[in-house]
Formats: structure tokens, C-alpha cells, sequence
């Protein structure tokens, strides 16, 4: 097995995990939010809805996070199996980051989501909100290093060369590096806007079971509305984090535009095939001068294509994966805002609506999904910009490994991808109150 | 005044190991024990371990982290070599840890199969993580020789977890299941007694270094200290887990307090053994250290945030202090 081949498998193999991974945090991220707003809600009203709605979706939090640890710490492990070069290299800012997001966030979240999740009846309220407030904070904090990281491998600054490796000049300049503030922010709104997505899209499903549950169109209508207010919001930010990239990153900007000459009065390329062998794209709609309206807002301004990079990423995938997570954004806008619309009476919306929404429960999945294909196939062929190419990075496992431990990650990400999905989708047809009587002949039950 | 920077780390690195091997081994040592108990027990056993195991687990990636962090270049040699057993782990880690959540919210076969995912990811994490220190030991040797004492190493891991689990469950239930767990926990001891005594006579065998360490008169006199030590609190575990048998339940945490003596005790000198390499006999701590600069930044934070985390896990085990019940997750 030629090297090549090791670095496509060992690719695949980080990409497979790092994106199975990231579909847990981008959920408990932003439900960990959720679940601070419904525990503090009953701590003010003590009603007893707000707690049946808390206990419901601590439950999916539950079941959520422990999916995350456990490939989070398939992670940690594969920065040195797959990519022994990158710690040899960087380890000395990469290493840091990691290490201050185990230390302060990953033991907080842990420890407290025992108490939050099961010491209820055995602390005072004001320990438990506590602690549910910190696990949230945790959440946050764990975010903040691991992109603090990731925007700096795409932005790097505020580090020097000692016999050949990089070491960090500057901590504020390496964590607060050009990037990171859009790349947070962005990420941040994008857990919000899929948890409130999972939220509205399991209690649609819970309303299309049992019509009648007032906590559940509650939830439905609440998560809504939020996400009518964020989606605009993300679309703002996203715009500002793209003009960022123009700046640090133009590469990445010109692939996921498809756009291969220099050009003034560069086209929006609506659709084309890309066609990376003869660098031009076939079949394109186009608007004309489109594109330099849209970056340099200036319709005869200059726009490099890519024939000005020395090193460029594949086009065909960014220019797609970027036209999907755009898509699957408009599209959730236009439901939260229909949806908003529609129950602003606060009466049960017609069952087309319910319907949309539970086929929208893991719209937000798919939006993160493509947006970090955008982030991270838009840096190649560098691992870290400039400093590290992802070919000198990888390890010498051989194909054999590489290829037995792909099909046994693929074979245990399958079964647990399903049987998160079924059990999620069983736990909120059961909706937030007590199941009624045993269930029999039925293969899960909702906790109670 | 200058500080021995890879040494501290060295130091760091190993607490946070043999935290993880005593708190993750009494989970996955539970996990493996399932089997042997009925399924109310199950749910006993799985209440016990519920609000700890998350916190446990994350000493592992603090370890793995600490490594990656001050020895870089050990990192990518050691993970590249234990490639396949650590993938094995990660998998059997995965199955266990999800496994707590599925197997509350399933029934019929759906609920045994999750409890016999638990059973298997716990099994074959303790085994691969065996296999792990088997080949760290003998500087990841290839041949048959080592990978019989790899195994050997390997069954006696998952002795040591039975028995760590064994006597949590001491300390942590009662009536039937606790009568179960002193016979669980004698067992274990048997297990533990036969894996160290064939894994301490194998060890200076097959490494020289290791031979030259212990064999090393007048030193050796000392260094005998250490396997009395064991072989004392091998005793004392084995004659508080008699007597809980016996009815005289109180006081119930000396076998786990025992146990993690018995973990310690073997770790100290498999430490001995090994230092000062991370690899053994090719790479020394002070060749493997990161930049003095990314020590020392996380170093400090390491010194503010420990603190606080040695606090709240104090709390987390005083608020979930007393006998597990089996309704944790209801």
C-alpha cells in the first residue's frame, strides 16, 4: 500500500469519526441552553409542566452526550494514531488547547451530569440548577478550545519556529487568531438552531401521537419562534465569517465559488458541474458580475480565482457541500418562519406542518455536516495553513489496520446511529408525562 | 530555581493513569460481572456505577492528552504501535458507554442485548487495555513470546478490574448481591494472585532492563518491600471480603479501599520498571518532552483547575454516597 492510499484511508477513516462525533455536541450544546431556560422556569413558577418538559429532554440530553464522550475519546486517541506528524509538528499549541479543554471543561461536564441527572431528590434546587447551568457551561467552554484550535490550523498566528517546531509566541494571539471569533460564533448558532430543530421536530412528532399534550406544542411553538430569530441571525454571521475567509483564506473562497481565473466582475456561479481536469465548470448558471457584488461589493472588483494559489483545495466538493448547508439554511428559515407564523394563535397547526417539522429533526445535522466540509476540505492541502501539509502528517499504520479498524467504526456508528435515532423518536412519541400502564409488545418505553 | 519539567509531567501523567485503572477499572469490572447476577441485580449494579463513570472515563483522556501534550514524539510511537488494541478499546469503550443509556430504555430482547453489549464492551476494553500495557512493557516487541505474555498481562487486567468491581460492589449494595460480591471479590483475588505472580516472574525474563532494575543487590532488600506490601493487602482484602460474607457487614469499603492498595502497589513498581522511559528502552522522558514554553502554560492551568476538580468529585461522591438501590435511572 502506497502512501497515498494510507493518507486517503486515514483521511476517511478521521473524517468518518470526527463527523460522526460532531452530530452529538452540536445538539447537547445548544440543549444544554434549553434544559438552564426549563430548569429555571420551574425554579420561578414551580408549575409542574416545566419540570415533566425538563425531565423529558434531559433524557435526549443524556442519551446525546454519552454518544458524544464516547467519540470524543476515540478522537483524542486518533490525533496520534492517524496523525502522528501533526503532534510532532504543532503538539506544543495543539497539545495546550486540548489540555485545557479536558481540564476545565470536559471533568465539569462530566461530574455535574451525574447530579443533574440523577440527584434531583438528593440535592437542595439552587445545587441542581447549579449544576445544570454548569454542565451547560461546560458544553460551551469545550467548544470554545476545540475551535480555538481548529480556527488557529486554519488561521495561525502568534507562534514561532524553535528547531523546527512551532511553539506559541503568543497564547491570546494563537486562541483569538483572525478566524476564530466568526468560526465560534457560527458554530455556537449552528448547536442552537439544530437543537431547537431536534426540539420542534420530536415534540411535532409527540403532537402527531397525541395531539392534545400542551407541553409538547408549547415546546413545539417555543423552539420555533427561537429559531426564527436565529436562523436570520446565522445567515448574518455566516456572511461575515465567508468576507473573513476572503480575507485570510481567498483559496478556499475561490473553490467554493468556482471560480478558476482571476477575474473583474467575477460571475455567482449558481450551478455547474466543477471539471477539475480541464479548470472550468460545465453546465453553469450564472450571475453575471454576481460575485464581486457579493464580496467586494463592487460589481467591477477583482476576484482571484484559483489559477492565483499555488496550493488549492478540490473544488467539486466545496462548491457542492457549501450550496447544501446554504440550501438546507434557507430551508429551515422559511419552516421556523412559517411555522411562527402559522401558530402565533398558539392553536395545534394542521398536520402537514407537524410533519414538516419531525422531517426537519435533523435538518441541522446535515447543515453542520456540510458547513464543516466547507471549513475543513477548503483548508486542504494544508493541515495547518501554511505550516504543516496534510500528506506529511499521517502515520505508518499500514492499509490492513487502517481497513479493519475503518469496518469496525463503520459497523459500530451504524448500530449506534440507528438505535439513537429509534429510541429519540420512541422517548418523545411517549411525550413528558408519565407512560400510561405497561407497555406490552412494545420494544422501548419512555423512561418515567 | 529550575524545575524538572518532563519528571512533574511524568508524575501527572501517571496519577492520571492509575486514577482512570482504579475508577473506570471498578466500572468496567461491574460490567463484566453482569452476567453472574439476575436482572434486578443488573439494575442494582448498573445504579451503583451510573452518576461516576463519565467522570471516570475522562481521566483516560486526560492521560492520553497529558501524553500528547508533554512526551509528543511517545504519543505517535506508542499509539502507532498499540494501533489495533486501541482501536479494539475505543470500541469496547463505546458500546459500554452507551450502553448505560439504550439498555434503561429498551425491553424484552432489546434490553438483553444492550446488557450483553455492556457485558462485551467492558470485556473487551479490560482485554485490549491489557493487551496495551502487555506490548508497552516489552518496548512493542513482535513475536509469539510476547504476545502470550501480552495475553498473560491482558487476564491479569481483567482479574484486577473483577476484583476492583467485586469489592465497589461491597461497598455499594446489600443483602444477596453483597453475600455475591465477597465471593466475586475472592475470586478476583485468586485471578489477581496468579496474574501478578506470573506477570512479576515474566517481566525481568523477557526485558533486561527490568532484570537489571530489581536484581540489583543490596537494592533488591528494599525494593522486596513493595511485593510484601502487596502480598499484605492481598491478605487483608481477602479477610474483610470473608468476613462481610460472614454478616459482619460493617465496616464494607475496606476490600475497595484494599483493592485500590493491591492497584496501586503493582503500579508503583511496574513505574519502577519503566522509568525513565516512555518507550521502553528507546525513548526517555527527557527526549520525548515538549517545549518547555507549552509545559509550563499548561502546568499552571493544570495547578489552578486540579483543585477544583479533586473538589467537586469529592461532592459528586458525597451526594451519591450510600447503598445503590436499582431505581437511579427510573
Amino acid at each position: 500500500m502506497d502512501t497515498a492510499d494510507t493518507l486517503l484511508i486515514a483521511r476517511a477513516q478521521f473524517g468518518l469519526n470526527i463527523a460522526f462525533h460532531i452530530l452529538f455536541p452540536t445538539i447537547t450544546i445548544g440543549l444544554a441552553w434549553i434544559l438552564v431556560y426549563l430548569r429555571a422556569r420551574f425554579a420561578l413558577s414551580g408549575q409542574a409542566t416545566w419540570l415533566e418538559s425538563y425531565k423529558l429532554w434531559v433524557k435526549v440530553f443524556a442519551l446525546t452526550f454519552a454518544m458524544g464522550v464516547v467519540t470524543g475519546i476515540v478522537m483524542s486517541f486518533q490525533f496520534g494514531t492517524n496523525w502522528p506528524g501533526f503532534m510532532n509538528k504543532v503538539g506544543n499549541v495543539a497539545g495546550p488547547l486540548l489540555a485545557y479543554e479536558v481540564l476545565t471543561a470536559f471533568f465539569l461536564e462530566a461530574t455535574f451530569l451525574g447530579v443533574m441527572l440523577f440527584g434531583m431528590n438528593r440535592v437542595p434546587g439552587w445545587v441542581h440548577m447549579t449544576s445544570t447551568v454548569l454542565v451547560a457551561v461546560g458544553t460551551s467552554l469545550s467548544a470554545f478550545w476545540i475551535l480555538a484550535l481548529n480556527s488557529w490550523m486554519q488561521t495561525p498566528v502568534g507562534h514561532t519556529v524553535v528547531d523546527g517546531q512551532i511553539v506559541a509566541a503568543s497564547w491570546w494571539q494563537v486562541i483569538f487568531n483572525p478566524s476564530f471569533p466568526y468560526r465560534f460564533t457560527h458554530m455556537m448558532l449552528a448547536s442552537g438552531i439544530t437543537a431547537l430543530f431536534v426540539v420542534a421536530g420530536l415534540s411535532a412528532w409527540r403532537l402527531l401521537k397525541a395531539p392534545g399534550d400542551p407541553a409538547a406544542l408549547r415546546a413545539l411553538r417555543s423552539a420555533a419562534a427561537l429559531a426564527a430569530v436565529l436562523t436570520p441571525v446565522q445567515a448574518f454571521v455566516g456572511d461575515l465569517h465567508g468576507l473573513n475567509t476572503l480575507e485570510h483564506q481567498p483559496a478556499k473562497i475561490a473553490a467554493m465559488e468556482a471560480l478558476w481565473k482571476t477575474e473583474r466582475g467575477a460571475p455567482l456561479v449558481l450551478f455547474a458541474i466543477p471539471n477539475e481536469d480541464r479548470k472550468r465548470n460545465d453546465y453553469s448558471i450564472e450571475i453575471p458580475k454576481g460575485l464581486s457584488l457579493i464580496l467586494r461589493h463592487d460589481t467591477a472588483a477583482e476576484v482571484k480565482g484559483l489559477e492565483a494559489f499555488e496550493h488549492v483545495p478540490p473544488v467539486a466538493p466545496l462548491f457542492f457541500s457549501f450550496r447544501l448547508m446554504v440550501g438546507v439554511g434557507v430551508l429551515m428559515l422559511a419552516l421556523s418562519w412559517l411555522g411562527t407564523w402559522m401558530m402565533r394563535k398558539g392553536a395545534l397547526p394542521p398536520r402537514w406542518l407537524l410533519w414538516t417539522f419531525a422531517g426537519f429533526t435533523f435538518s441541522g445535522w446535515i447543515a453542520t455536516l456540510a458547513g464543516w466540509m466547507v471549513t475543513e476540505i477548503g483548508r486542504q492541502p494544508w493541515l495547518v495553513t501554511g505550516i504543516l501539509l496534510t500528506a506529511d502528517a499521517v502515520g505508518e499504520a499500514n492499509g490492513v489496520q487502517l481497513g479493519a479498524s475503518l469496518t469496525g467504526y463503520l459497523v459500530t456508528y451504524g448500530m449506534m446511529l440507528i438505535a439513537y435515532m429509534v429510541v429519540l423518536t420512541h422517548m418523545a412519541g411517549k411525550g413528558g408525562a408519565p407512560a400510561p400502564g405497561p407497555a406490552h409488545g412494545m420494544a422501548f418505553k419512555a423512561m418515567t | 530555581m529550575t524545575f524538572d519539567l518532563p519528571l512533574i509531567f511524568l508524575v501527572l501523567m501517571g496519577v492520571a493513569v492509575l486514577l482512570y485503572v482504579v475508577l473506570d477499572g471498578y466500572d468496567l469490572g461491574v460490567g463484566m460481572l453482569m452476567p453472574a447476577a439476575s436482572a434486578h441485580e443488573q439494575d442494582v449494579m448498573v445504579s451503583s456505577i451510573g452518576p461516576f463513570w463519565d467522570a471516570n472515563e475522562t481521566w483516560l483522556v486526560l492521560g492520553i492528552g497529558l501524553l500528547l501534550v508533554a512526551f509528543p514524539v511517545a504519543h505517535g510511537v506508542v499509539l502507532t504501535a498499540l494501533y489495533l488494541p486501541v482501536v479494539v478499546m475505543l470500541i469496547g469503550l463505546m458500546l459500554r458507554g452507551v450502553a448505560f443509556e439504550f439498555r434503561v430504555k429498551a425491553e424484552g430482547w432489546h434490553r438483553e442485548l444492550w446488557n450483553w453489549l455492556f457485558w462485551l464492551g467492558s470485556f473487551v476494553a479490560s482485554i485490549a487495555q491489557g493487551l496495551m500495557l502487555g506490548a508497552y512493557i516489552t518496548g512493542f516487541e513482535p513475536g509469539f513470546s510476547y504476545l502470550l505474555f501480552s495475553l498473560v498481562v491482558a487476564s491479569g487486567v481483567c482479574g484486577g478490574y473483577v476484583l476492583l468491581g467485586a469489592t465497589w460492589l461491597i461497598w455499594r449494595t446489600e443483602g444477596e448481591l453483597q453475600r455475591k460480591a465477597t465471593a466475586w471479590a475472592h475470586w478476583g483475588l485468586l485471578w489477581v494472585a496468579l496474574g501478578v505472580a506470573v506477570v512479576s516472574l515474566a517481566t525481568p525474563l523477557a526485558s533486561e532492563t527490568v532484570r537489571g532494575k530489581w536484581f540489583d543487590f543490596p537494592r533488591t532488600l528494599w525494593l522486596m518491600l513493595l511485593p510484601l506490601a502487596s502480598a499484605a493487602a492481598w491478605f487483608w482484602v481477602w479477610h474483610e471480603a470473608t468476613r462481610v460474607a460472614k454478616g459482619k457487614v460493617k465496616p464494607d469499603w475496606t476490600p475497595f479501599v484494599g483493592a485500590i492498595a493491591i492497584y496501586a502497589l503493582a503500579f508503583l513498581g511496574l513505574a519502577y520498571s519503566l522509568f525513565p522511559y516512555v518507550v521502553m528502552d528507546r525513548i526517555d522522558i527527557w527526549q520525548a518532552a515538549a517545549h518547555p514554553s507549552s509545559l509550563t502554560v499548561v502546568l499552571i492551568g493544570a495547578l489552578i483547575v486540579l483543585p477544583f476538580i479533586i473538589g467537586y468529585t469529592i461532592l459528586s461522591y458525597r451526594i451519591f454516597r450510600g447503598k445503590a438501590t436499582g431505581k437511579l435511572y427510573d
